[in-house]
Protein backbone atom coordinates (compact mmCIF):
# COMPACT_ATOMS: atom_id res chain seq x y z
CA UNK A 1 0.00 0.00 0.00
CA UNK A 2 0.89 3.38 -0.52
CA UNK A 3 2.05 6.05 2.10
CA UNK A 4 0.10 8.80 2.86
CA UNK A 5 1.53 12.21 4.28
CA UNK A 6 0.24 14.09 6.89
CA UNK A 7 -1.46 16.85 4.38
CA UNK A 8 -2.70 14.31 2.36
CA UNK A 9 -5.09 12.91 5.47
CA UNK A 10 -8.76 13.57 4.61
CA UNK A 11 -11.68 12.62 6.06
CA UNK A 12 -12.28 8.89 5.40
CA UNK A 13 -8.38 8.07 4.52
CA UNK A 14 -8.05 4.31 5.47
CA UNK A 15 -4.32 4.56 7.28
CA UNK A 16 -2.47 1.97 9.33
CA UNK A 17 -1.37 3.05 12.85
CA UNK A 18 -0.17 0.76 15.52
CA UNK A 19 -1.52 -2.24 13.60
CA UNK A 20 -5.20 -1.31 12.90
CA UNK A 21 -6.68 -0.24 10.24
CA UNK A 22 -8.10 3.61 11.01
CA UNK A 23 -10.27 5.54 9.18
CA UNK A 24 -9.59 9.67 9.58
CA UNK A 25 -12.22 11.88 11.33
CA UNK A 26 -10.45 14.71 11.18
CA UNK A 27 -7.31 16.75 10.49
CA UNK A 28 -6.20 19.85 12.27
CA UNK A 29 -2.86 21.59 11.02
CA UNK A 30 -1.33 23.89 13.88
CA UNK A 31 1.26 25.45 14.70
CA UNK A 32 3.52 27.74 16.79
CA UNK A 33 4.33 31.74 15.05
CA UNK A 34 7.93 30.34 14.61
CA UNK A 35 8.68 26.43 14.45
CA UNK A 36 7.36 22.94 14.02
CA UNK A 37 4.19 22.45 12.22
CA UNK A 38 1.99 19.68 13.74
CA UNK A 39 -1.25 17.82 12.75
CA UNK A 40 -3.77 17.11 15.32
CA UNK A 41 -5.56 13.76 13.63
CA UNK A 42 -8.76 11.93 15.23
CA UNK A 43 -8.80 8.85 13.28
CA UNK A 44 -11.38 5.91 14.19
CA UNK A 45 -9.61 2.23 14.67
CA UNK A 46 -11.56 0.24 12.38
CA UNK A 47 -11.32 -3.03 14.23
CA UNK A 48 -12.88 -1.25 18.15
CA UNK A 49 -14.66 1.56 16.76
CA UNK A 50 -12.98 3.71 19.14
CA UNK A 51 -11.99 7.10 18.32
CA UNK A 52 -7.94 8.20 19.05
CA UNK A 53 -6.52 11.55 19.06
CA UNK A 54 -2.85 11.75 17.88
CA UNK A 55 -0.25 14.48 17.19
CA UNK A 56 1.70 13.98 14.16
CA UNK A 57 4.58 16.21 12.88
CA UNK A 58 3.91 17.43 9.85
CA UNK A 59 5.54 15.57 6.66
CA UNK A 60 5.28 12.02 8.88
CA UNK A 61 3.28 9.35 6.80
CA UNK A 62 1.40 6.84 7.82
CA UNK A 63 1.49 2.78 5.20
CA UNK A 64 -1.95 3.17 3.40
CA UNK A 65 -5.05 0.55 4.82
CA UNK A 66 -6.25 -1.72 2.33
CA UNK A 67 -9.86 -1.11 3.59
CA UNK A 68 -12.79 -1.37 1.45
CA UNK A 69 -16.05 -1.16 1.88
CA UNK A 70 -18.51 -3.81 -0.46
CA UNK A 71 -22.07 -4.09 -0.67
CA UNK A 72 -23.06 -7.84 -0.13
CA UNK A 73 -26.45 -9.23 0.84
CA UNK A 74 -26.70 -11.38 3.75
CA UNK A 75 -27.40 -15.22 3.39
CA UNK A 76 -27.38 -17.39 6.50
CA UNK A 77 -25.62 -18.15 10.28
CA UNK A 78 -24.45 -21.59 10.76
CA UNK A 79 -24.22 -21.56 14.39
CA UNK A 80 -20.31 -20.02 14.01
CA UNK A 81 -20.59 -17.82 10.99
CA UNK A 82 -22.74 -15.10 9.54
CA UNK A 83 -22.42 -15.79 5.72
CA UNK A 84 -22.81 -12.74 3.27
CA UNK A 85 -22.66 -12.44 -0.89
CA UNK A 86 -21.14 -9.93 -3.16
CA UNK A 87 -24.09 -8.43 -5.25
CA UNK A 88 -21.34 -7.95 -7.96
CA UNK A 89 -22.84 -11.23 -10.06
CA UNK A 90 -19.39 -12.98 -8.59
CA UNK A 91 -21.32 -15.00 -5.93
CA UNK A 92 -18.64 -14.95 -3.23
CA UNK A 93 -19.24 -15.37 0.04
CA UNK A 94 -17.56 -13.85 2.88
CA UNK A 95 -17.77 -15.30 6.37
CA UNK A 96 -18.26 -13.06 9.15
CA UNK A 97 -17.29 -13.32 13.06
CA UNK A 98 -19.74 -12.24 15.62
CA UNK A 99 -17.03 -9.47 16.69
CA UNK A 100 -17.23 -7.95 13.49
CA UNK A 101 -20.82 -8.06 13.20
CA UNK A 102 -21.45 -6.54 16.69
CA UNK A 103 -24.68 -4.55 16.97
CA UNK A 104 -25.94 -5.44 13.30
CA UNK A 105 -26.41 -8.90 14.33
CA UNK A 106 -29.91 -7.64 15.53
CA UNK A 107 -30.60 -6.22 12.20
CA UNK A 108 -30.25 -8.82 10.19
CA UNK A 109 -32.50 -10.22 7.53
CA UNK A 110 -31.71 -12.60 4.73
CA UNK A 111 -31.65 -11.34 1.26
CA UNK A 112 -30.66 -7.39 2.82
CA UNK A 113 -28.00 -5.58 1.58
CA UNK A 114 -25.65 -4.83 4.07
CA UNK A 115 -22.03 -2.55 3.47
CA UNK A 116 -19.16 -5.02 4.56
CA UNK A 117 -16.14 -3.60 5.04
CA UNK A 118 -12.78 -5.56 4.40
CA UNK A 119 -9.76 -5.40 5.45
CA UNK A 120 -7.38 -7.52 3.95
CA UNK A 121 -9.91 -9.28 2.48
CA UNK A 122 -10.81 -9.67 5.90
CA UNK A 123 -15.13 -8.60 7.69
CA UNK A 124 -14.06 -6.57 10.09
CA UNK A 125 -17.28 -4.77 10.30
CA UNK A 126 -20.92 -4.54 9.12
CA UNK A 127 -23.19 -1.88 8.37
CA UNK A 128 -26.98 -2.49 7.95
CA UNK A 129 -28.87 -0.01 5.82
CA UNK A 130 -30.35 3.21 7.55
CA UNK A 131 -33.60 1.78 7.07
CA UNK A 132 -34.70 -2.27 7.31
CA UNK A 133 -38.27 -3.30 6.92
CA UNK A 134 -39.17 -6.40 10.10
CA UNK A 135 -41.60 -7.86 10.67
CA UNK A 136 -43.32 -7.73 14.65
CA UNK A 137 -43.05 -11.04 15.99
CA UNK A 138 -43.87 -10.04 19.39
CA UNK A 139 -45.37 -7.18 21.25
CA UNK A 140 -48.87 -6.60 23.22
CA UNK A 141 -52.57 -6.38 21.46
CA UNK A 142 -52.49 -3.38 19.51
CA UNK A 143 -54.85 -0.48 20.44
CA UNK A 144 -58.05 -0.18 18.24
CA UNK A 145 -58.46 3.71 16.99
CA UNK A 146 -55.78 4.75 18.87
CA UNK A 147 -53.57 6.20 15.69
CA UNK A 148 -52.68 9.30 16.18
CA UNK A 149 -51.31 10.22 19.77
CA UNK A 150 -49.44 9.09 22.64
CA UNK A 151 -47.71 5.97 24.15
CA UNK A 152 -45.07 3.51 22.83
CA UNK A 153 -44.79 0.04 23.51
CA UNK A 154 -41.53 -2.12 23.00
CA UNK A 155 -41.86 -4.82 19.99
CA UNK A 156 -39.69 -7.83 19.45
CA UNK A 157 -38.95 -7.57 15.61
CA UNK A 158 -37.79 -11.07 13.28
CA UNK A 159 -34.00 -9.87 13.54
CA UNK A 160 -34.31 -9.90 17.38
CA UNK A 161 -34.34 -6.11 17.74
CA UNK A 162 -36.43 -4.56 20.39
CA UNK A 163 -37.88 -1.18 19.29
CA UNK A 164 -40.51 1.34 21.08
CA UNK A 165 -43.80 1.32 18.54
CA UNK A 166 -46.95 3.02 18.83
CA UNK A 167 -49.52 1.11 20.89
CA UNK A 168 -51.60 0.39 17.65
CA UNK A 169 -48.77 -1.47 16.25
CA UNK A 170 -49.99 -5.68 16.08
CA UNK A 171 -48.17 -9.03 16.05
CA UNK A 172 -47.10 -9.57 12.38
CA UNK A 173 -47.55 -5.89 10.59
CA UNK A 174 -44.23 -5.07 9.08
CA UNK A 175 -42.41 -1.98 10.35
CA UNK A 176 -39.76 0.32 8.79
CA UNK A 177 -37.15 1.10 11.38
CA UNK A 178 -33.45 3.37 11.05
CA UNK A 179 -30.89 1.41 12.00
CA UNK A 180 -28.84 4.17 13.37
CA UNK A 181 -31.17 5.61 16.64
CA UNK A 182 -32.93 2.05 16.22
CA UNK A 183 -36.69 4.03 16.17
CA UNK A 184 -39.40 2.99 14.43
CA UNK A 185 -40.76 5.11 11.46
CA UNK A 186 -43.55 3.80 10.23
CA UNK A 187 -45.34 0.96 9.15
CA UNK A 188 -43.97 -0.55 5.53
CA UNK B 1 -22.55 19.84 1.87
CA UNK B 2 -23.09 20.19 -1.84
CA UNK B 3 -22.40 23.71 -2.62
CA UNK B 4 -20.54 23.66 -6.17
CA UNK B 5 -17.04 24.28 -5.99
CA UNK B 6 -16.74 27.28 -8.12
CA UNK B 7 -18.65 29.06 -5.48
CA UNK B 8 -16.49 31.98 -3.28
CA UNK B 9 -15.62 30.17 0.33
CA UNK B 10 -16.19 33.76 1.65
CA UNK B 11 -19.85 35.19 1.46
CA UNK B 12 -20.22 38.32 -0.49
CA UNK B 13 -21.29 40.37 2.54
CA UNK B 14 -17.81 39.01 3.99
CA UNK B 15 -15.90 40.06 1.03
CA UNK B 16 -17.68 43.83 1.67
CA UNK B 17 -16.49 43.26 5.51
CA UNK B 18 -13.28 42.67 4.68
CA UNK B 19 -12.73 45.66 2.13
CA UNK B 20 -14.10 47.94 4.88
CA UNK B 21 -11.40 46.41 7.58
CA UNK B 22 -8.57 46.60 4.97
CA UNK B 23 -10.03 50.14 4.55
CA UNK B 24 -9.55 51.00 7.92
CA UNK B 25 -6.06 49.35 8.38
CA UNK B 26 -4.89 52.02 5.53
CA UNK B 27 -6.47 54.66 7.67
CA UNK B 28 -4.84 53.29 10.77
CA UNK B 29 -1.67 53.93 9.17
CA UNK B 30 -2.22 57.35 7.28
CA UNK B 31 -2.81 58.97 10.33
CA UNK B 32 0.36 57.85 11.91
CA UNK B 33 2.59 58.58 9.13
CA UNK B 34 3.22 55.10 7.96
CA UNK B 35 4.02 55.11 4.21
CA UNK B 36 2.17 51.81 2.19
CA UNK B 37 4.85 49.96 0.00
CA UNK B 38 4.65 47.13 -2.60
CA UNK B 39 7.36 44.99 -2.88
CA UNK B 40 7.46 41.91 -5.44
CA UNK B 41 6.36 38.69 -4.18
CA UNK B 42 9.52 37.10 -6.60
CA UNK B 43 12.13 37.27 -5.36
CA UNK B 44 16.34 35.80 -5.58
CA UNK B 45 16.18 34.63 -2.13
CA UNK B 46 13.98 32.67 -0.10
CA UNK B 47 13.53 32.42 3.49
CA UNK B 48 16.04 29.75 5.12
CA UNK B 49 14.02 29.08 8.29
CA UNK B 50 14.03 25.63 8.47
CA UNK B 51 10.01 25.34 9.76
CA UNK B 52 8.87 27.35 6.71
CA UNK B 53 8.54 25.73 2.98
CA UNK B 54 8.94 28.01 0.04
CA UNK B 55 7.65 27.52 -2.92
CA UNK B 56 9.14 28.68 -6.29
CA UNK B 57 8.89 29.65 -9.88
CA UNK B 58 10.66 29.42 -13.00
CA UNK B 59 11.51 32.62 -15.00
CA UNK B 60 12.59 33.96 -17.90
CA UNK B 61 14.29 37.27 -16.89
CA UNK B 62 17.06 39.19 -18.49
CA UNK B 63 19.57 36.77 -16.69
CA UNK B 64 18.09 34.12 -18.62
CA UNK B 65 16.11 31.32 -17.46
CA UNK B 66 16.26 31.67 -13.04
CA UNK B 67 14.66 30.44 -10.23
CA UNK B 68 12.64 32.75 -7.81
CA UNK B 69 11.51 32.29 -4.87
CA UNK B 70 8.02 33.07 -3.54
CA UNK B 71 8.08 34.99 -0.72
CA UNK B 72 6.93 33.45 2.92
CA UNK B 73 6.86 37.15 4.08
CA UNK B 74 7.72 40.90 2.39
CA UNK B 75 10.55 40.79 5.41
CA UNK B 76 13.72 41.51 3.36
CA UNK B 77 12.22 43.69 0.57
CA UNK B 78 11.30 45.66 3.40
CA UNK B 79 14.42 46.14 5.04
CA UNK B 80 16.00 46.72 1.65
CA UNK B 81 13.75 50.24 1.50
CA UNK B 82 14.29 50.69 5.48
CA UNK B 83 18.18 50.83 4.73
CA UNK B 84 17.50 53.05 1.45
CA UNK B 85 16.13 55.48 4.12
CA UNK B 86 12.11 54.56 3.60
CA UNK B 87 10.85 55.51 6.82
CA UNK B 88 7.95 53.86 8.76
CA UNK B 89 6.30 51.47 5.89
CA UNK B 90 3.79 49.14 5.93
CA UNK B 91 2.20 46.30 3.65
CA UNK B 92 -0.09 44.47 3.36
CA UNK B 93 1.39 41.45 1.23
CA UNK B 94 0.43 38.17 -0.26
CA UNK B 95 2.66 35.87 0.74
CA UNK B 96 3.11 31.75 0.60
CA UNK B 97 3.74 29.14 2.37
CA UNK B 98 3.87 25.51 1.44
CA UNK B 99 1.98 22.75 3.25
CA UNK B 100 0.28 24.96 5.12
CA UNK B 101 -3.33 24.65 4.88
CA UNK B 102 -5.78 24.18 7.81
CA UNK B 103 -8.59 26.34 9.64
CA UNK B 104 -5.94 28.61 10.54
CA UNK B 105 -3.91 28.59 7.51
CA UNK B 106 -3.58 29.03 3.81
CA UNK B 107 -1.48 28.20 1.61
CA UNK B 108 -1.37 31.91 -0.21
CA UNK B 109 -2.41 34.64 2.36
CA UNK B 110 -2.41 38.65 3.29
CA UNK B 111 0.40 39.19 5.84
CA UNK B 112 -0.13 43.05 6.92
CA UNK B 113 3.93 43.72 8.04
CA UNK B 114 5.02 46.87 8.83
CA UNK B 115 8.09 48.69 10.27
CA UNK B 116 9.19 51.34 12.93
CA UNK B 117 12.34 52.84 12.67
CA UNK B 118 13.77 54.34 15.99
CA UNK B 119 10.59 52.34 18.10
CA UNK B 120 11.32 50.20 20.84
CA UNK B 121 9.88 46.89 21.30
CA UNK B 122 7.38 48.03 23.84
CA UNK B 123 6.20 50.65 21.80
CA UNK B 124 5.70 48.36 18.93
CA UNK B 125 3.75 46.30 21.38
CA UNK B 126 1.21 49.26 22.16
CA UNK B 127 1.01 49.76 18.66
CA UNK B 128 0.16 46.30 17.58
CA UNK B 129 -2.98 45.98 20.39
CA UNK B 130 -4.05 49.68 18.85
CA UNK B 131 -4.29 48.29 15.47
CA UNK B 132 -6.05 44.88 16.61
CA UNK B 133 -8.75 47.27 18.61
CA UNK B 134 -9.38 49.22 15.55
CA UNK B 135 -9.96 46.39 13.35
CA UNK B 136 -11.92 44.86 15.32
CA UNK B 137 -13.99 47.89 16.18
CA UNK B 138 -14.01 47.53 20.67
CA UNK B 139 -12.50 50.06 22.77
CA UNK B 140 -9.83 49.12 24.94
CA UNK B 141 -11.80 48.16 28.49
CA UNK B 142 -14.13 45.85 26.46
CA UNK B 143 -13.56 42.45 26.02
CA UNK B 144 -10.48 43.13 23.93
CA UNK B 145 -9.39 45.66 25.99
CA UNK B 146 -6.55 44.49 28.66
CA UNK B 147 -3.04 44.01 27.25
CA UNK B 148 -0.73 41.49 29.51
CA UNK B 149 2.19 40.81 28.71
CA UNK B 150 3.03 37.42 29.31
CA UNK B 151 6.39 35.85 29.77
CA UNK B 152 7.41 32.82 28.08
CA UNK B 153 9.31 31.19 30.60
CA UNK B 154 6.68 32.04 33.28
CA UNK B 155 3.79 30.68 30.85
CA UNK B 156 5.00 26.93 31.00
CA UNK B 157 5.84 27.09 34.46
CA UNK B 158 2.31 27.84 35.00
CA UNK B 159 0.85 25.65 32.94
CA UNK B 160 3.05 22.98 32.83
CA UNK B 161 5.39 23.34 36.01
CA UNK B 162 8.06 22.77 33.87
CA UNK B 163 10.97 25.85 33.01
CA UNK B 164 11.49 25.44 29.34
CA UNK B 165 15.21 27.27 29.80
CA UNK B 166 16.35 24.45 32.11
CA UNK B 167 14.83 21.88 32.39
CA UNK B 168 16.24 18.76 31.34
CA UNK B 169 15.49 17.23 27.84
CA UNK B 170 14.35 13.75 28.83
CA UNK B 171 11.93 15.87 30.56
CA UNK B 172 10.64 17.93 27.87
CA UNK B 173 10.00 14.82 25.54
CA UNK B 174 8.41 13.25 27.97
CA UNK B 175 5.59 15.85 28.53
CA UNK B 176 5.84 16.41 25.01
CA UNK B 177 5.04 12.53 23.94
CA UNK B 178 1.93 12.86 26.80
CA UNK B 179 0.42 15.58 25.18
CA UNK B 180 0.75 14.88 21.87
CA UNK B 181 0.67 11.13 21.79
CA UNK B 182 3.32 10.80 19.65
CA UNK B 183 6.82 9.67 19.74
CA UNK B 184 9.32 12.48 20.76
CA UNK B 185 12.08 10.07 21.74
CA UNK B 186 14.78 11.80 19.29
CA UNK B 187 12.91 15.27 19.22
CA UNK B 188 15.07 18.70 19.33
CA UNK B 189 14.64 20.91 22.07
CA UNK B 190 12.58 23.69 20.34
CA UNK B 191 10.15 21.08 18.91
CA UNK B 192 9.37 19.60 22.52
CA UNK B 193 8.84 23.45 23.25
CA UNK B 194 6.48 24.37 20.16
CA UNK B 195 4.55 21.45 20.30
CA UNK B 196 3.43 22.64 23.85
CA UNK B 197 3.15 25.68 22.79
CA UNK B 198 0.74 24.94 20.24
CA UNK B 199 -1.57 22.33 21.94
CA UNK B 200 -1.27 23.40 25.99
CA UNK B 201 -0.63 26.86 26.19
CA UNK B 202 -1.87 28.67 23.06
CA UNK B 203 -5.44 27.33 23.37
CA UNK B 204 -5.59 29.22 26.71
CA UNK B 205 -3.84 32.99 25.38
CA UNK B 206 -5.95 35.83 24.33
CA UNK B 207 -9.39 34.50 26.46
CA UNK B 208 -9.60 37.22 28.83
CA UNK B 209 -8.14 39.98 26.60
CA UNK B 210 -5.03 40.76 24.72
CA UNK B 211 -2.00 38.22 25.35
CA UNK B 212 1.45 39.35 24.35
CA UNK B 213 4.25 36.61 24.72
CA UNK B 214 7.49 38.29 25.24
CA UNK B 215 11.11 36.53 26.50
CA UNK B 216 11.13 33.67 23.76
CA UNK B 217 14.09 31.13 24.46
CA UNK B 218 16.93 32.83 22.74
CA UNK B 219 17.10 29.97 20.19
CA UNK B 220 13.88 31.01 19.32
CA UNK B 221 15.00 34.41 17.93
CA UNK B 222 14.83 34.17 13.68
CA UNK B 223 15.34 37.31 12.44
CA UNK B 224 15.21 39.02 16.19
CA UNK B 225 17.85 40.43 18.30
CA UNK B 226 19.07 38.62 21.94
CA UNK B 227 19.08 40.35 25.24
CA UNK B 228 19.51 38.60 28.95
CA UNK B 229 16.73 38.59 30.72
CA UNK B 230 16.59 41.85 33.49
CA UNK B 231 15.54 39.66 36.34
CA UNK B 232 17.14 35.84 35.99
CA UNK B 233 19.78 36.76 33.58
CA UNK B 234 18.66 33.96 31.27
CA UNK B 235 19.46 34.97 27.36
CA UNK B 236 15.89 35.49 25.15
CA UNK B 237 14.86 36.35 22.19
CA UNK B 238 13.87 39.96 21.76
CA UNK B 239 10.12 39.21 20.06
CA UNK B 240 6.92 38.82 21.03
CA UNK B 241 3.53 37.15 19.59
CA UNK B 242 -0.16 38.84 19.66
CA UNK B 243 -2.59 36.23 20.65
CA UNK B 244 -6.16 36.60 20.87
CA UNK B 245 -9.22 33.98 21.78
CA UNK B 246 -6.37 31.50 21.41
CA UNK B 247 -5.28 32.51 17.86
CA UNK B 248 -1.60 33.72 17.10
CA UNK B 249 -1.91 37.20 15.03
CA UNK B 250 1.28 38.71 15.41
CA UNK B 251 5.06 38.25 15.48
CA UNK B 252 6.89 41.31 15.90
CA UNK B 253 10.85 41.32 16.54
CA UNK B 254 13.33 44.29 18.01
CA UNK B 255 14.89 43.78 14.32
CA UNK B 256 18.59 42.19 13.95
CA UNK B 257 20.58 44.80 11.88
CA UNK B 258 23.84 43.07 12.00
CA UNK B 259 24.98 41.99 8.34
CA UNK B 260 27.22 39.54 10.24
CA UNK B 261 25.00 37.97 12.67
CA UNK B 262 21.97 37.94 10.48
CA UNK B 263 24.74 36.39 7.59
CA UNK B 264 25.41 33.42 10.42
CA UNK B 265 22.02 32.64 10.93
CA UNK B 266 21.35 31.93 7.49
CA UNK B 267 24.09 29.69 8.03
CA UNK B 268 23.00 27.83 10.84
CA UNK B 269 19.39 27.48 8.94
CA UNK B 270 20.93 26.30 6.09
CA UNK B 271 22.73 23.83 8.43
CA UNK B 272 19.42 22.83 10.11
CA UNK B 273 17.91 21.98 6.56
CA UNK B 274 20.59 19.80 5.88
CA UNK B 275 20.41 17.87 9.14
CA UNK B 276 16.60 17.42 8.85
CA UNK B 277 17.25 16.22 5.04
CA UNK B 278 15.65 19.57 3.51
CA UNK B 279 16.89 21.11 1.00
CA UNK B 280 18.62 24.77 1.22
CA UNK B 281 17.45 27.81 0.71
CA UNK B 282 19.32 30.81 -1.59
CA UNK B 283 20.15 33.19 0.93
CA UNK B 284 19.19 36.65 0.23
CA UNK B 285 22.61 37.95 -0.63
CA UNK B 286 21.01 41.63 -1.27
CA UNK B 287 19.52 41.80 2.17
CA UNK B 288 22.79 40.99 3.74
CA UNK B 289 24.33 43.83 1.55
CA UNK B 290 21.56 46.64 2.73
CA UNK B 291 22.20 45.18 6.40
CA UNK B 292 26.40 45.72 5.59
CA UNK B 293 25.29 49.15 4.06
CA UNK B 294 23.19 49.67 7.28
CA UNK B 295 19.51 49.27 8.50
CA UNK B 296 18.33 52.10 11.23
CA UNK B 297 17.97 50.05 14.22
CA UNK B 298 13.67 49.67 15.33
CA UNK B 299 10.81 47.23 15.32
CA UNK B 300 8.59 45.68 13.09
CA UNK B 301 5.74 43.25 12.77
CA UNK B 302 4.10 40.84 10.98
CA UNK B 303 0.07 40.26 11.14
CA UNK B 304 -2.10 37.59 9.48
CA UNK B 305 -4.92 39.87 8.88
CA UNK B 306 -7.11 36.99 7.52
CA UNK B 307 -6.89 35.63 10.96
CA UNK B 308 -7.43 38.84 12.44
CA UNK B 309 -10.96 39.39 10.71
CA UNK B 310 -12.01 36.55 11.22
CA UNK B 311 -12.23 37.19 14.62
CA UNK B 312 -13.44 40.60 13.58
CA UNK B 313 -16.50 38.90 11.80
CA UNK B 314 -16.98 36.17 14.09
CA UNK B 315 -15.67 33.77 11.28
CA UNK B 316 -14.39 29.90 12.20
CA UNK B 317 -11.62 29.65 9.82
CA UNK B 318 -10.04 31.78 7.78
CA UNK B 319 -11.60 30.11 4.24
CA UNK B 320 -14.53 32.40 5.30
CA UNK B 321 -13.05 35.61 5.19
CA UNK B 322 -11.31 34.56 1.73
CA UNK B 323 -12.74 34.65 -1.36
CA UNK B 324 -11.39 31.34 -2.90
CA UNK B 325 -9.78 29.23 -0.50
CA UNK B 326 -6.93 26.70 -1.87
CA UNK B 327 -9.12 24.08 -1.99
CA UNK B 328 -11.19 26.14 -4.29
CA UNK B 329 -8.49 27.94 -6.09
Amino acid sequence: MANYSTNEFKGGLKVMLDGDPCSIVENEFVKPGKGQAFNRVKLRNLMTGRVWERTFKSGESLEGADVMDLDMEYLYNDGEMWYFMKTDGSFEQYPVEKKALGDTEKWLKEQVVYTVTLWNDNAISVTPPNFIELEVVETDPGLKGDTAQGGSKPATLSSGAVVRVPLFINQGEVLKVDTRSGEYVSRA
Amino acid sequence: MSVPDWQPTASIETLRERARLLAEVRAFFAERGVLEVETPVLGHGGSTDPHLASLSAEATTPAGRERLWLQTSPEFAMKRLLAAGAGPIFQLARCFRDGEVGRRHNLEFTMLEWYRPGVTLDALIEETAALVRRVLGREPGDEAGPLRRRRYRELFREALAVDPFTAPLADLRRLAEEKGGLAMADALRDDCLDLLMSLVIEPQLGREGIDVVVDYPASQAALARRHRDPEDGAWVASRFELYLEGLELANGYDELTDAAEQAARFAEDNAARRAAGLPEVDVDARLLAALAHGMPEGSGVALGIDRLIQLALGQSSVAEVMAFATPRC
